[in-house]
């Protein structure tokens, strides 16, 4: 192969016209001039260096164009990037839609030019869609850069800009359901707390609500009481990403699943449950001191027996617990296109029985958040599949013609379909035979586990969770809900996540 | 009404640049020398336009009179220098005073956007440089001595970086340059220059493994001593242009890959010996999480290439500031965001074809010392482009070097006008000259060429 730039050498030099390759080319030099045919017969180490350096560039330059179509949307949405302030002269920052194309949030330009964000849903979606002044938050900052990005039509936008006005920014069309968030947000009432909303076959989040709540349209005036937090509700915080909670009895789907890989023959599992266990000194009791009897795994799930999971987290092997734990992304990263905070699961092999048996019923040092919770559940309902969580559908100009869409993504797999399966079969029974079962007779599907987290030293206060899902009609959805300080998990958290499937099914 | 002439320009330039970097390689395609004085003509033409254009809106931008009178001067400078070597040496390259002047206008202009005083302070030092550049391509004509300096070379080049090493100013942790009479020097870019023709003279004598090994102890100390120095970019494109012109010598491509391998060892070596390394190396593969401190400087430019996009936000449309040093090392970046990916690519391109209108005058000369040469100062400026562009679109770890001609930085400016110069000087000189008298029987060769490209 001859590299074209390099033709002139011999093909400009008449002479060299009858010496068509390079044997001849050689001989020619030989005779003629051989003094010089050392540095003559460099050609070759040249060309290769030439090819070395090329490539080089050109690789280069491939790296710089797919930075630029790939990476860069995700890299310049940060908030480090101080460059976004420019659009913001030049762009009204576009809306932020429902799935059902309604405005969750716009931008009301008054006649003397004057802008205002504004939220028609105040305090429904506020988390979750966030705000846009005084800093920003939720999908206000992850968009923030689409948000203010115009894709109108160009001879347009070349006549705003001669008349010296503003383009018309993108509208974000999330997968949000406003009629689900709605339930959720009326479900949860006063109570501070959580509801996690998401399809578990594509990832899309339907609806997230976190309590206590702000109104994102007076963030302005509201700001300064907000920020110093006197009454020690963190409003500001979305509890369902950055919340960290004990998971209580849900935690017992991890310790199922351990339990599950290190012994293969599971149904031969018996347990006497007398209302508690005492090992070296360690006594771990039932909730409400309830006597269970005789029971088998799927039993212990259902009725979230503590003394039988207890027993079960003292057989295993520490690491290999850890292991499972760490397999379904405790102090891991969740790989999300928003921001969140990371779970944690405390073992090691050096870890006493305190810790080991506290740990098999999610109490202890374990913290986790409860859209992780809901991944968990949402790989469970999936076949082992996890797909990444994510809140942005599409990216519209503001005439509507889709400029970016967001198709799910498989974030990794949690589990097989055979561990899946198993843990759906126990989720099935604290439904019909257990701490759920006011989620059975109904016209969907329910799969579950409640829990009741205890939070302090004070007896009897518990955080109230259900984490679940129902299928019906070939569709399915998850949902994982937090009740701060509520009590059990089956008399709060479970008749809300009754309310929701009973919406989305209806 | 600024904003739509600064919305208009931008494509204008793209399209422009990309005419300008096609013909590039049309000229160096072309066997017709009428062919390729024409297409080296158009380049001209191309790039006043450019210039025009940029200068354009930097005057209606700040409505000064030092503007216009910048630009004048400099318009004068583009078209006398080019003109005037034309007439001293009329078999010069024109697609090389081309690519050199156009490079040299792109790096102005963006300067005079990014700091105009500094602007100026670049114009000064290439003009200064461009006349001494002027008798270059003489002094290697006729300097037939050039090669016999072996040691000369050797010697002054390390006791030069030795002495920046000991009495060098501390520049973003790194020593790089000292003070003469009141002007900041950066020793390192003229000693490149002494360090090819030192390897060159070496292997041009002989190329056994003895004086290989020779060769190679010397080159390693340089090497050595910027390492010490902390000028990592500086000793990698010294390694660089050794390994490659070793090879070049030699034919012997153990050379290289062994060369290679071992540089691949130091490399991991120096990352678990030395701190700094380790930070240059965290910077790149995990910018963000050090976005405060280590990560700041990369992750700006990265904000900055991706916010311009393909087309860039337009001259003064952009915030190429907020990258810290913005005018030596990272003004790829500034172009990137302002003037659009593309038009950066083509910035790539072109000196990507000064790189093979290198490595072509390497390939037609008939002494080795001269092909060394050629190849060595090919190196040279190729991999110290590749080393500050990978850098900026985090491709590769940043180094801190300059781009050559654009950067802000009179020792740089001045070195690369040298090799420019230098490689006019062994293309005039390795000419093919009426080498054929003694077919003149059987051949009509009478027609040569006038002028030549």
């Amino acid at each position: 192969m001859r590299f074209p730039f390099f033709k002139s050498k011999r093909d400009t030099d008449e002479e060299y016209d009858l010496y068509e390759d390079d044997y001849y080319y050689e001989e020619f030099k030989e005779e003629h001039y051989p003094e010089q045919r050392k540095a003559a017969g460099n050609s070759r180490q040249l060309m290769f260096l030439t090819y070395i350096f090329v490539g080089v560039f050109l690789a280069m330059m491939v790296y710089t164009v797919y930075y630029q179509a790939v990476k860069s949307s995700e890299v310049i949405n940060s908030s480090y990037n101080k460059r976004q302030d420019i659009f913001a002269d030049k762009v009204v920052r576009g809306k932020i839609l429902s799935k059902d194309n309604e405005v969750l949030a716009e931008t009301q330009v008054a006649a003397d030019g004057s802008e205002q964000r504004y939220y028609p849903y105040e305090n429904i979606f506020a988390h979750v869609v966030g705000y846009s002044s005084k800093g920003k938050a939720g999908i206000e900052a992850n968009a923030n850069f689409t948000l203010l990005r115009s894709n109108g039509f160009i001879l347009e936008r070349i006549k705003n800009t001669l008349k010296g006005e503003k383009n018309i920014g993108d509208n974000v069309v999330t997968n949000l359901d406003v009629n689900l968030q709605k339930t959720a947000y009326n479900a949860l009432g006063n109570y501070r707390g959580t509801v996690i909303v998401m399809e578990p076959e594509t990832g899309k989040i339907l609806a997230m609500v976190s309590k206590p709540d702000y109104n994102p349209n007076t963030m302005e005036t509201n700001w300064d009481s907000l920020v110093e937090d006197t009454s020690g509700e963190s409003r500001l915080l979305n509890r369902a990403t950055h919340g960290v909670y004990p998971p209580g009895s849900t935690f017992k789907i991890i310790t199922s699943l351990a339990y599950i890989r290190q012994n293969p023959d599971v149904s031969s599992y018996q347990f006497d449950c007398t209302s508690s266990i005492t090992k070296d000194n360690v006594t771990i009791n039932c909730y409400h001191n309830t006597k269970h009897g005789q029971v088998d795994l799927t039993t212990s799930f259902a009725k979230s027996c503590n003394s039988s999971f207890a027993n079960m987290g003292l057989s295993l092997d520490k690491v290999k617990f850890q292991q499972t734990c760490t397999d379904l992304l405790f102090g891991e990263k969740l790989s999300l296109p928003f921001s969140y905070k990371q779970s944690s699961v405390s073992l090691s092999k050096d870890s006493d029985t305190d810790e080991v048996m506290q740990t098999a019923i999610g109490q202890g040092k374990t913290q986790m958040t409860p859209l992780h919770m809901a991944m968990i559940t949402s790989a469970i309902a999936n076949n082992g599949t996890l797909m990444t969580p994510y809140l942005i559908d599409r990216v519209e100009n503001y005439q509507g013609t889709v400029m970016k869409e967001y198709s799910p993504k498989k974030s990794c797999t949690l589990m097989t379909g055979e561990e899946s399966a198993m843990l759906q079969e126990l989720m099935r029974a604290a439904v019909t035979e257990g701490t759920a079962s006011k989620l059975s007779g109904s016209n969907y599907t329910a799969y579950g586990k409640t829990g009741s987290a205890e939070y302090n030293d004070e007896k009897g206060k518990s955080h109230s969770w259900f984490t679940g899902y129902a299928t019906a009609n070939g569709k399915t959805i998850v949902t994982t809900i937090i009740v701060e300080g509520a009590g059990s998990g089956s008399e709060f958290a479970v008749p809300m996540a009754g309310k929701l499937f009973q919406a989305y099914f209806q | 009404m600024l904003d739509l002439i600064i919305e208009l320009f931008k494509y204008i330039f793209i399209i422009l640049i990309a005419m300008y970097t096609y013909y590039c390689f049309r000229i160096i395609s072309k066997q017709e020398d009428s062919a390729k004085s024409f297409l080296c003509t158009k380049q001209k033409g191309i790039m006043l336009a450019i210039h025009f254009m940029a200068y354009f809106i930097i005057f209606m931008k700040s409505s000064q009179m030092d503007v216009i009178v910048f630009y004048l001067a400099q318009l004068i400078f583009f078209l006398a220098v080019p003109a005037l070597f034309r007439v001293i040496y009329p078999k010069a390259s024109g697609l090389l005073l081309n690519n050199m002047c156009c490079l040299l206008m792109i790096g102005l202009f963006m300067l005079s956007r990014l700091s105009f005083a500094r602007a100026v302070r670049q114009f000064e030092i290439a003009v200064v440089s461009a006349v001494i550049t002027l008798f270059i391509p003489y002094a290697i004509k006729r300097c037939t001595f050039l090669r016999d300096f072996t040691w000369v070379y050797a010697g002054v080049g390390i006791v030069l970086l030795a002495m920046v090493f000991i009495i060098g100013r501390v520049t973003y942790g790194a020593k790089l340059s000292f003070e003469i009479a009141g002007i900041g020097v950066q020793p390192s870019e003229f000693v490149k220059i002494i360090y090819v023709f030192f390897i060159a003279s070496m292997l041009a004598k002989e190329r056994d493994f003895y004086q290989v090994v020779q060769t190679s102890i010397f080159a390693a100390f340089h090497v050595i001593i910027l390492v010490i120095s902390k000028d990592l970019g500086s000793a990698l494109i010294f390694f660089i242009a050794y390994l490659f012109m070793v090879y070049v010598a030699t034919h012997n491509l153990l050379y290289l890959s062994g060369g290679a391998l071992a540089g691949c060892v130091a490399a991991v070596a120096a990352y678990f010996m030395f701190d700094h390394v380790r930070v240059r190396v965290l910077a790149f593969t995990d910018p963000f999480s050090v976005i405060d401190n280590q990560g700041y400087q990369v992750t700006q430019s990265l904000f900055a290439i991706g916010t311009g996009g393909w087309f860039g936000m337009g001259l003064y449309q952009g915030y190429p500031k907020l990258i810290p040093v913005v005018e030596e090392d990272f003004i790829f970046s500034a172009i990137s965001e302002e003037m659009g990916i593309l038009f950066a690519l083509c910035v790539v391109l072109i000196y990507l074809s000064c790189f093979v209108m290198f490595i072509q005058t390497a390939m037609r000369c008939k002494d080795t010392f001269y092909c060394l040469c050629a190849t060595g100062l090919g190196c040279i400026l190729g991999f110290q482009t590749f080393l500050t562009i990978g850098g900026a679109v985090k491709f590769i770890p940043s180094t801190g070097v300059t781009l050559p001609l654009i950067s802000y930085g009179g020792s740089s400016c001045f070195s690369t006008l040298l090799i420019f110069a230098i490689i006019q000087g062994i293309y005039i000189s390795q000419k093919p000259k009426n080498s054929g008298s003694h077919r003149n029987n059987n051949r009509n060769s009478n027609r040569r060429r006038e002028e030549e490209f």
